[in-house]
């Protein structure tokens, strides 16, 4: 299914399309919850009439991919999510500007406990993207800022749930 | 992947990287929510390790609730003027 309004959310932040401001620093709140905020109000206008549950996973990857987005391509997990929500999507040409060629299709990354860790580290490695892929001290780092992102993000949504229930008087 | 275990035959890399893990598990348990109750507790790795999976697990489950939510109030509610309500309580 071809999801257009991922497809315009996606467009990197150097875009000639998005509003000429100068450019802020990564953190900054109005910036990453604009990128959000259009895609919310993409997929509500696009997809007025289908089913919740396609339109909340749709607005979950637009908040996963908002905070990949946003934590930009210096991490490690960052670069790993967006790379799997491109395969998700199949919108690689929009993004592999940069990506080297010759994606692999479908290889799964065995989680294989490693000598001199604690067990847990295999768990953790399953949910942090591009967790196999690390060393455990890297491991450790980027867990640390993907927390540090997903708490954020949860923050974000929380007060845009907020400001929804205020502006509707509950009947 | 690379199934070198060149690491372990080198006491000294391995006597630095540990107290990097140090670090870096005890900034770890600085993020998560139960911090200030276990602020004395550094020795169990582990225990930190596991809370961490927890909280990452927490954290999933509460963004596919919440965007459960923001769908259900999306399509309940009128467009424009809620957009424009929620940048401006957003932004300011």
């Amino acid at each position: 299914p071809s999801l257009p309004t991922l497809c315009n959310h996606l467009s990197p932040p150097s875009h000639p399309s998005l509003s000429p401001s100068p450019p802020l620093p990564p953190e900054s709140k109005p910036m990453s919850a604009f990128h959000f905020l259009r895609a919310l109000s993409q997929i509500n206008k696009s997809t007025p009439k289908s089913s919740l549950l396609l339109r909340s996973r749709r607005i979950r990857q637009a908040a996963y991919v908002s905070m990949a987005c946003r934590a930009g391509r210096s991490r490690l997990w960052s670069r790993a999510l967006l790379r799997r929500l491109q395969r998700r999507s199949r919108l690689r040409y929009l993004i592999s500007q940069r990506t080297r060629a010759g994606i692999a299709p479908k290889r799964l990354k065995v989680v294989r406990p490693r000598s001199g860790e604690p067990s847990r580290a295999e768990a953790l490695r399953r949910l942090v993207p591009g967790g196999p892929g690390m060393d455990y001290c890297s491991l450790l780092d980027e867990t640390a800022h993907y927390i540090q992102c997903l708490s954020s993000q949860v923050q974000l949504m929380q007060k845009v749930v907020g400001s929804i229930s205020c502006e509707t008087p509950q009947p | 992947m690379s199934s070198r275990r060149s690491r372990s035959r080198r006491p000294s890399s391995s006597r630095i990287t540990d107290d990097q893990i140090i670090d870096l598990v005890s900034k770890l348990q600085a993020l998560l929510p139960e911090a200030r109750r276990r602020s004395t507790d550094r020795g169990s790795a582990a225990k930190v390790l596991q809370d961490t999976c927890n909280y990452i697990r927490s954290l999933h489950q509460e963004m596919d609730g919440l965007s459960e939510r923001l769908a259900e109030l999306l399509a309940t509610t009128d467009t424009t003027s809620d957009q424009a309500a929620i940048i401006r309580s957003l932004l300011m």
